[in-house]
């Protein structure tokens, strides 16, 4: 029997520390979400997680504090999971209020990436109605303010151009929605110098793969991908049918993550923005930003099925 | 609005279902125990109804006014607007249709009502019973509880249907005036009811549709018995 090899006391107390260490952060890193996958900007080369959070209809609850304090949850488990874009408008109600309700509650995370938008048809009215925005977010000045819908985008892009180059907006950016003025949009984007456009993109709904992502790509701006399950009605659509066993081979363990890692996976977009009420659909969503995402040929396959259900 | 026919009922939904109906169970709350009040003011029209006099019509009129006044106030503007901006305008809207209750109806005495037994009778009458008497009881019918019921008076849509009914009761040419705004309303609501997956759209929709129809075609082949006027 050959003699124990003795440890030394700084061996000893070194191994100690360690599986103390182990000990208590083990149950803790079975919490602590993988880091979500990010793409650049490519205006400035800041990264972004590709998986963000809208607030479209989820968000607009009005001042009933049960379901704000919801809203505050599903904001509290997209920044643990690494969320960082939240991505709103005038248009949506009392959900500009409610995220900042939520970041109140969250003590102002200081990964959070405020996205909103002017909504207006006065060009005049745009600055007041932006400064409303702001008091209800509740923060100092926005990352990205968009020209929503494009409405009065003439008068609207110019001033958001200006607040930019002031130092009161970092980016800037256009939306539109379920493919509409896309001739406009293709336009804005080829002689403007904006950061981002949000367009609708999903399994389905892919119009602007012909010429807006490859615009995108070749003027670097960021996409964001809105209506990433058509209102949920993708979602529930697909979810009456089994999952192909094959999507473990992008990780996506959920409808959800199949269909957002098609979108995130275009190497033009930078990443989407689905809208839930639920914290575990938003911890489902977030787990899109993880793992493998599809190459071409498997983009192709999932298209392909998805068209076939 | 460029490209509008490519927008849906569901483009212009702000809230969900759940949203909607959980303010008016908080708005519920809050003016409890008024719902009595403003049922016993819809039985209070019925029994009006039946005893026509000049005083009993502008009496109608003044209470159905006060209603859509409050129903502006207490709920399109203090309530609903939280959820959709929209309904700041259609508060005005209910506003201008308490106006009109007071001036047509109410002052000038321009439209009277007379019990008959035609198609329109019975019509305004099923309407107005189900407005006040049926209407609260959906909400618990279809699973979401009393808290969430819908009462005359208090909301917009039984409110609405019950105007209805008592115009297909009425006489005068100003009628065409009082119809318009809640008409409008069974439009607005059962689109809105509609993108939400409510079956109450359908009683709206089938209000509106009765009443238009009624109105727009001399289906008074029934004999009406008319009763003096007081």
């Amino acid at each position: 029997m050959e003699p124990a090899v003795p440890l030394s006391r700084r061996a000893m107390i070194g191994t100690l520390a360690a599986s103390a260490a182990a000990a208590v952060l083990h149950p803790l890193s079975a919490l602590v979400p993988t880091s979500p996958i990010t793409k650049p900007i490519p205006s400035s080369g800041e990264r972004l997680p590709i998986v963000g959070l809208g607030s479209w209809i989820t968000f607009n609850v009005g001042d009933d504090p049960e379901l704000r304090d919801e809203c505050a949850a599903v904001m509290r488990a997209f920044f643990r999971n690494g969320g960082r874009m939240i991505d709103s408008s005038p248009m949506y109600g009392s959900a500009q209020a409610v995220i900042g309700h939520g970041l109140t509650q969250l003590d102002r995370p200081s990964a959070l990436f405020s996205a909103d938008k002017v909504w207006i048809s006065s060009g005049s009215r745009g600055p007041h109605q932006i400064e409303e925005s702001r008091a209800h977010w509740g923060i100092r000045r926005f990352d990205l303010l968009q020209v929503h819908n494009l409405l009065a985008w003439e008068d609207h892009l110019p001033a958001l151009l200006r607040m930019k180059a002031a130092g009161r907006v970092r980016y800037v950016g256009i939306t539109t929605s379920e493919g509409r003025r896309h001739e406009e949009i293709e336009r804005i984007m080829a002689t403007q110098p904006i950061d981002f456009v949000q367009v609708t993109y999903n399994v389905l709904d892919r119009q602007i793969e012909t010429r807006i992502l490859p615009l995108a790509q070749e003027r670097g701006i960021a996409v964001i991908a809105n209506r990433p399950f058509r209102q949920g009605e993708l979602i529930r659509e697909v979810e009456r049918h089994q999952l192909p066993a094959w999507a473990s081979e992008i990780g996506a363990r959920n409808w959800a993550q199949f269909l957002l890692k098609f979108i995130v996976s275009h190497p033009a977009v930078t990443c989407a923005v689905p809208a839930t009420s639920q914290v575990a659909h938003v911890v489902e969503n977030m787990g899109a930003a993880t793992g493998p995402l599809p190459d071409a040929v498997m983009r192709r396959r999932i298209a392909a099925h998805v068209a076939g259900l | 609005m460029s490209e509008w026919w490519t927008y849906t009922f569901s483009d212009f939904l702000l809230f969900s279902p759940r949203t909607y109906y959980r303010t008016i169970e908080r708005y519920n709350g809050v003016v409890w125990p008024g719902h009595i009040a403003t049922v016993g003011l819809g039985v209070a029209i019925l029994a009006l109804l039946g005893r026509p006099a000049a005083w009993r019509g502008r009496t109608v009129f003044t209470i159905l006014a006060t209603l859509w006044a409050w129903v502006a106030w207490a709920f399109l503007a203090r309530r609903y607007a939280a959820i959709n901006w929209a309904a700041v305008y259609f508060a005005w809207l209910f506003a201008l249709q308490a106006l009109l209750l007071i001036l047509i109806g109410a002052i000038r005495g321009a439209v009277s009502f007379r019990p008959r037994r035609d198609t329109a009778g019975v019509l305004g009458i099923g309407l107005l019973v189900l407005s006040v008497g049926l209407y609260p009881m959906l909400a618990p019918i279809l699973g979401r509880g009393w808290r969430q019921a819908e009462v005359f008076g208090m909301v917009p849509d039984p409110t609405a249907i019950a105007t209805l009914g008592l115009l297909l009761l009425a006489e005068g040419s100003r009628r065409w005036i009082l119809l318009v705004v809640p008409l409008i309303w069974c439009a607005v609501s059962g689109a809105t009811l509609w993108a939400m997956g409510s079956p109450e759209t359908w009683l709206l929709l089938l209000a509106a549709a009765l009443v238009v129809g009624t109105r727009t075609s001399k289906v008074t082949t029934i004999t009406a018995v008319s009763l003096p006027h007081g």
